[in-house]
């Protein structure tokens, strides 16, 4: 077995360079003009009259989600393509285990403040 | 394209591996996947993990936002206009991170540097707020230990602020191995694990700004 002296160096391998692309800087500029756009957004909806008042925290939850997904694909370039499936798999079992942990927890705490009302304010 | 080609695209359209005989690396036939997406698919793995440790705190907080025992509640205390500032500086901050990694990918050394100074400037900004509001809010006798609201609040906000301190650190020892050590296939993966770390840090934030600052001001 004969050593390439490219991998004396702290594990620097020749053969890594060819699968680095370069990112576009248009692809960070659009990133970040739209989650600019989503934030003002955000900002607007909290004192808006034009969204009716108990939907703003959905309206709130909704464009947070939508910047999220903006950052994942134009900040860490999170795509489907064959080398980043796997990312793609992982976050999809990642957001059930957020989801349940988030869903679930307030779910069952609010059931828990409801049944536990008639216990601090008794009746009469 | 040869007739096998065609075959497997119609088995495979999306080349995700599973006809076995996709030549994309990582997937049987194309070899193992390159060090670069390995690491990048560790680190990631390790972020996601880190997501569901925000997700405890998040839910902590949201079960505990109601319980302000006698206290401010979030709308006493929110002051928004220091959180758009905020988001304005981590969000320019994670725009400058990613100009940097074009700067890496180049092998330019001086914009790589002058980014990720604007990168750890800006960094610096967010922390200096976040401080001056949590040093504030104590003053004020409204610390972590007033109410759970704000216990869950100062848990969730101020984890995501350790980690942007943490991030600061190796932002700086990032700058200086890529001086030092130049643009080595290793240190290009620990950049990339690093840009991965601050962008990630970013999101939570549009989490924490929208669920916690933002609908706190309407409960």
């Amino acid at each position: 077995m004969t050593i390439d002296p490219t991998h004396a160096a702290g594990g620097a391998d020749s053969v890594e360079e060819g699968d680095e692309h370069v990112p576009q800087f248009s692809t960070y500029l659009i990133g970040l003009a739209l989650a600019v756009l989503l934030t003002a957004a955000s900002f607007w909806a909290v004192n808006t009259p034009l969204i009716y008042g108990p939907g703003i925290p959905v309206a709130l939850a909704t464009l947070a989600v939508a910047q999220m997904g903006i950052h994942l694909v134009f900040f860490l370039h999170l795509t489907t393509a064959p080398d980043n499936i796997n990312n793609a798999l992982a976050l999809a079992f990642g957001l059930l285990i957020v989801g349940l942990i988030v869903f679930g927890s307030v779910w069952i705490m609010a059931h828990m403040n409801y049944n536990l009302m008639a216990m601090s304010h008794p009746m009469g | 394209m040869s007739a096998t080609d065609a075959a497997l695209a119609a088995r495979d359209p999306y080349h995700v591996g599973h006809a076995g005989e996709s030549q994309a690396r990582g997937h049987g036939a194309g070899g193992p996947a390159s060090k670069r997406i390995v690491v990048g698919y560790g680190f990631w793995l390790f972020l996601l993990s880190d997501i569901v440790i925000f997700s405890c705190l998040f839910a902590s907080y949201t079960v505990l936002a109601q319980a302000t025992a006698g206290g401010p509640s979030g709308k006493q205390i929110f002051d928004l206009k220091r959180v758009a500032l905020e988001t304005a500086c981590l969000l320019a901050s994670s725009f400058f991170c990613g100009t940097a990694s074009i700067a890496v990918a180049r092998r330019s050394q001086l914009w790589t540097q002058v980014a990720l100074i604007a990168t750890g400037l800006l960094g610096l900004a967010f922390l200096f707020l976040e401080a001056s509001e949590f040093a504030a809010l104590h003053a004020a006798g409204d610390g972590p230990r007033r109410s759970a609201f704000l216990t869950g609040f100062f848990t969730l906000v101020g984890c995501h602020g350790l980690h942007v301190s943490v991030g600061l650190l190796w932002l700086g020892t990032m700058m200086a191995q890529l001086f030092a050590k130049g643009f080595r296939a290793d240190i290009r993966r620990r950049f990339l694990c690093f840009t991965m770390f601050w962008h990630f840090l970013d999101i939570i934030w549009v989490a924490i700004f929208s669920l916690v600052y933002l609908v706190g001001t309407k409960l």
